[in-house]
């Protein structure tokens, strides 16, 4: 039942271009503008079919406006992204409305909120059922045949059909979520930090159902999170975001390891983990997350940098492999050797 | 939820189940739905209550003290009221009327009175409490009289359906340009948005009262008592819709940030569907708590309009009305029982304004 | 080991709502020692933050402390008192000189329209005498300690002014303010990024070392509770369910729910694209609390009928308290 069916896994699926999303700042009376947020300033990447790529980095870093761009619920300020789905590319970047309608079928989304997420004034029949409707499954039993096919893909009873939202526990309403999102069959699925709302006890079952749909439906995911443990449990690649540019992207494996980056390192040195004692060898970053509004010159990391030489303050690093598959930008990416996480046995 | 079935039960509510259940619980408000719910019941009744014809002025019975029903006739229950009997007063020689204690005119369930028709149904003279084997001027004058001998109850029973209604009809139109307006400025947003929210500010910059009394004076004299009824509603709810387009804007505004909009919008809805579907049952509950804070200030609006003689004018009858007679401090030392008429009115929009706070409380269970 | 400083025996909290009585804090034990962290670790409803504010008898309305002691050794020295049954007056020269809350969201803990400066102030003037330019002096003094930096110039911004991390920072130096030797911080780096988080639990590390302060840490993140914390409580809808020193704790867990709750966590340890053991269900609304050990609809060790017809009492082990019948108690 996948889409992807007759696709290869592993050609490329999106492909995001220097991608820029600015916005305005306005001031006074008349509303003039008096400068601009860069939001997301020049961010490139690929996901290919059957992978689940994280998107990672702390508030204000962008990866939340890459993803709404994507999905074009925000209109991007320039760059490309080229969605390929039955065999045609298209650029979604500057596409219009109504031809968007048609590919975003293709594309869906699983929310972070599932309070927020689900109308609560329709049943969990309706609301799985509502891409259908619109799609053109105007026959009601087909409608309910196909929903209560959903609900078991998610494992939740059939039962449930005419029950109000406000009856479901947080992981339940995430299932529910999730449903509606695989209703119409999609390729891609926009993961925005789908389980950092729900208890620590319920985000392992929808992070195990979320990999259990990949394996069955052959679902390329973009996930977009700030927690790098939930991170290194679902993804093949990670992208790693600082106020608005891409710092590194790489295997996941890898990436955790060996880090290239240096902002890298220190996120993943500041991820608690749950072994006491652990923490005293922590590298904890001085100052704030840069201001997307005022960014510093140079490279945005350097006032916080370990590593930081005079170069930094004055050049802008770019993006590019220094090793198969491991994209960073940093001056020094090369002959720096920094510190990953160990793995368990 | 102590029990399974109460679980399914809630499991399976609807929104409209779950602000009932929980607007319940709001006894205040209860309280105000019972006695909103009785107002309009009167409104609807107001003839059928009436004891006499509340246009029929009669010199006889000139501000007639508050009469008791006298329950107990020589230890039988039998209600009766007394007669009324003209005595020549021995210093002016005028013909007066007073209370006659000697003639007891008993009174009759479902009694003849003046004809009436019910909403332009049928006609009948049919009236909850009628008088057996009455003279002339006798009459139940349960609140007194006016100075025209007109009897104050049956007064305030019509009064308070024209009162009333003028209140909803009012509404209505406020509802329908608040809803509107305030749709199109969220939905278009920019330059029709600023012009709209523009309009708004000037709107309520205004002071009201000396505007109704430009709009109130522009009125034709010779217009009859429906017509004038009518463009008082409308100048009312002129100046009224504000509010209402305001709180309609703002849901619209927050509701379109919700993720479950955004989800609809995803799986290829198309606006009317995320408008008529998603985003007008979410608020309906507001609009109506809105409503019921409005309709209070309609029914002030009337009743001050009408007080100062600019809204309603007799022959119709109104609660601004029935407290104009009230104005004269005079008049008001020689029959006090004519302030009564401000009681149904305190009453009413004390009632609304719990009511509509109840619902306010009650429309998001979880807000 | 010393005398706890704090000592909480069958502390009990319900709120009274229109549709039932719900036991948020039902019989929680624990103590707290001078320069030691007590973690309080639990998934929403199991009633950390209320246990909390229980201490300081600032549960909002409906709820509201019904039973339970709470044996504070004071300041001046002397035995332990039992502030549970302090009154209100009493209460308030508890709250800020003996014992201090640092929440989670800190900006709904400030007023909008006084600059932190002044909002510092008053506490210090109230609780310490000041006049007000010493109060001033001693206000950015706290600022520097915090680590906020160029605390003379920061004393006078607003609190919108502020970023997540430094608000966070302000509202520990008002915690500090009147030099209190109890520290509650409630969630206090939940709504931060990863890295601001390392800097506030380095920063309450520190302070720790500095001035001998105890810390009761409410958190639902084993992470941060392996890190901070050295003594950890574990709660379950409304009960300590396990109680122990930390390493202890993550090395041999003895009841079912913190067994399971550990190997579901994920960690940056973990093979990519692993599947994490689960806990079966939900946690259950308070108003449907299982009878008997409030777990055994969920518990993978569950013993048979036992569990779900009586609450396990608590039980002592080599490494701390627990309540499961596993571990004896049965009756």
């Amino acid at each position: 039942m996948s889409g992807a069916a007759g696709e290869k896994r592993g050609e490329t699926i999106l492909e995001v271009r220097d991608l820029r999303k600015h916005f305005p700042i306005r001031r006074g009376l008349l509303r003039r503008v008096v400068g601009q947020v860069k939001a997301v300033d020049g961010v490139s990447f690929t996901i290919r079919r059957g992978e689940t790529l994280a998107l990672v980095g702390e508030s204000g870093c962008g990866k939340t406006t890459v993803s709404r761009c994507i999905l074009r619920a925000l209109a991007p300020s320039g760059g490309a992204i080229n969605f390929t789905v039955g065999g045609r590319t298209a650029d979604l970047a500057t596409m219009r409305r109504r031809d968007l309608r048609r590919l975003r079928r293709h594309m869906q989304m699983v929310f972070q909120d599932p309070y927020s997420s689900l109308n609560p004034r329709m049943v969990v029949g309706e609301i799985i059922g509502e891409p259908l409707l619109i799609n053109g499954m105007t026959n009601r039993a087909e409608r309910r045949k196909r929903v209560t096919e959903l609900m078991e893909l998610v494992q939740l009873p059939a039962a449930y059909f005419n029950r109000f939202p406000h009856a479901f526990s947080g992981g339940q309403r995430q299932r529910i979520g999730i449903a509606r999102a695989l209703a119409l069959n999609p390729e891609l699925i926009v993961a925005d930090e789908p389980v950092s709302a729900l208890d620590v006890s319920v985000q392992a079952q929808i992070l195990n159902l979320m990999l259990d749909l990949q394996d069955r439906l052959g679902l390329t995911y973009l996930f977009v999170a700030h927690d790098l443990s939930v991170v290194k449990h679902v993804s093949d690649r990670v992208a790693v975001m600082y106020v608005g540019r891409m710092v590194e992207i790489g295997e996941t494996e890898a990436l955790f390891a060996r880090p290239r980056h240096p902002y890298t390192e220190a996120l993943l040195s500041a991820a608690p983990t749950p072994v006491p004692g652990a923490a005293s060898t922590r590298i904890v970053l001085e100052r704030e997350i840069a201001d997307p509004a005022n960014p510093p010159p140079g490279c945005a990391f350097h006032p916080r940098c370990r590593y930081a030489i005079d170069a930094c303050r004055v050049q802008t690093p770019v993006l590019e492999e220094i090793e198969p598959g491991s994209f960073v930008s940093c001056l020094r990416a090369r002959e720096l050797s920094l510190r990953g996480v160990a793995e368990e046995a | 939820m102590a029990t399974p079935t109460d679980a399914d039960k809630f499991a399976v509510a609807t929104q409209l189940q779950l602000t009932w259940w929980r607007f319940r619980r709001h006894k205040l408000a209860m309280v105000s739905l019972v006695v909103v719910v009785l107002f309009y019941l009167v409104a609807l009744g107001a003839d059928f209550l009436a004891t006499s014809d509340p246009h029929a002025s009669d010199a006889r019975t000139s501000y007639i003290a508050p009469q008791p029903i006298h329950f107990f006739d020589d230890g039988a229950f039998r209600p009766f009221v007394y007669g009324i009997k003209g005595v020549r007063d021995v210093k002016t020689f005028k013909l007066v009327y007073t209370v006659d204690t000697g003639r007891k005119v008993h009174l009759e369930l479902f009694g003849r009175g003046y004809t009436w028709s019910f909403l332009g149904l049928f006609e009948t003279d049919i009236h909850l409490l009628g008088l057996r084997d009455a003279q002339r001027g006798d009459g139940i004058f349960l609140l007194g009289t006016d100075q025209l001998g007109r009897d104050l109850w049956s007064r305030l029973m019509v009064a308070t359906r024209v009162s009333l209604t003028i209140g909803l009809v009012g509404v209505t139109v406020s509802l329908f340009l608040g809803v509107l307006l305030g749709g199109i400025s969220a939905v278009y947003g920019g330059v029709v948005d600023t012009v709209i929210q523009r309009l708004i500010e000037v709107i309520r910059s205004m002071p009201t009262i000396p505007l109704w009394l430009g709009l109130a004076a522009a009125l034709p004299n010779d217009w009859s008592v429906m017509q004038i009824y009518f463009a008082i509603t409308v100048i009312i709810s002129l100046l009224a819709w504000t509010d209402l387009a305001r709180v309609v804007r703002g849901k619209f505004l927050s509701l379109r940030e919700e993720d479950f909009v955004m989800a609809a919008e995803l799986a290829g809805a198309s606006q009317g569907r995320i408008i008529f579907r998603h985003m007008l049952p979410s608020f309906a509950s507001h609009i109506i708590a809105a409503v019921s804070l409005a309709l209070p200030a309609m029914i002030i609006s009337e009743t001050s309009l009408s007080f100062l003689g600019l809204g309603l004018r007799p022959p119709a009858i109104s609660w601004g009305i029935l407290l104009q007679d009230a104005q004269n401090i005079q008049t008001l030392a020689l029959a006090p029982w004519l302030l009564v008429s401000a009681i149904p009115v305190i009453v009413v929009i004390l009632a609304f304004n719990f009511l509509g706070d109840g619902l306010r409380d009650a429309a998001d269970p979880y807000g | 080991m010393a005398e706890p400083i704090l000592k909480v025996r069958n502390l009990q909290t319900r709120f009274f709502g229109t549709e039932g009585i719900v036991r948020a804090v039902d019989g929680v034990d624990f103590d707290v020692f001078e320069g030691r962290t007590l973690g309080v670790v639990g998934e929403s409803g199991c009633g950390k933050s209320v246990t909390a504010r229980s201490i300081l008898r600032i549960v909002d309305r409906p709820g509201r402390v019904v039973g339970g002691e709470v044996w504070l050794k004071r300041a001046g020295g002397g035995p332990a008192v039992d502030i549970a049954k302090f009154t209100e007056a009493q209460m308030r020269d508890i709250r800020g000189p003996e014992i201090a809350l640092v929440f989670q969201e800190p900006m709904a803990s400030f007023s909008q329209h006084y600059t932190i400066g002044n909002q510092i102030v008053e506490g210090i003037r109230l609780h310490m005498g000041l006049d007000a330019p010493a109060a001033r002096k001693r206000a950015i003094e706290l600022l520097d300690m915090v680590g906020v930096p160029q605390p003379a110039r920061r004393v006078d911004d607003y609190p919108f002014q502020l970023s997540g991390g430094l608000r966070q920072r302000v509202m520990i130096a008002m915690a500090l303010a009147c030099d209190p030797r109890i520290l509650i911080a409630d969630e206090p780096t939940t709504a931060l990024d990863v890295t601001t988080q390392a800097q506030i639990l380095d920063l309450l590390r520190s302070l720790q070392a500095e001035r001998g302060l105890a810390i009761i840490l409410i958190t639902h993140d084993m992470g941060v509770i392996a890190e901070m914390a050295h003594d950890v409580s574990v709660m379950y809808l409304g009960r300590a369910v396990e109680s122990g020193p930390v390493a202890e704790m993550f090395a041999r867990p003895q009841h079912p729910y913190t067994r399971a709750l550990l190997r579901s966590i994920p960690t940056v340890m973990a093979k990519p694209r692993t599947r994490l053991p689960t806990i079966a269900g939900s946690i259950p609304h308070p108003f449907n609390r299982p009878a008997g050990c409030a777990y055994n609809p969920r518990c993978a060790e569950i013993m048979g009928e036992i569990c779900g017809q009586a609450e396990p009492p608590q039980v002592d082990t080599p490494q701390g308290h627990v309540r499961c019948f596993l571990h004896g108690g049965a009756p």
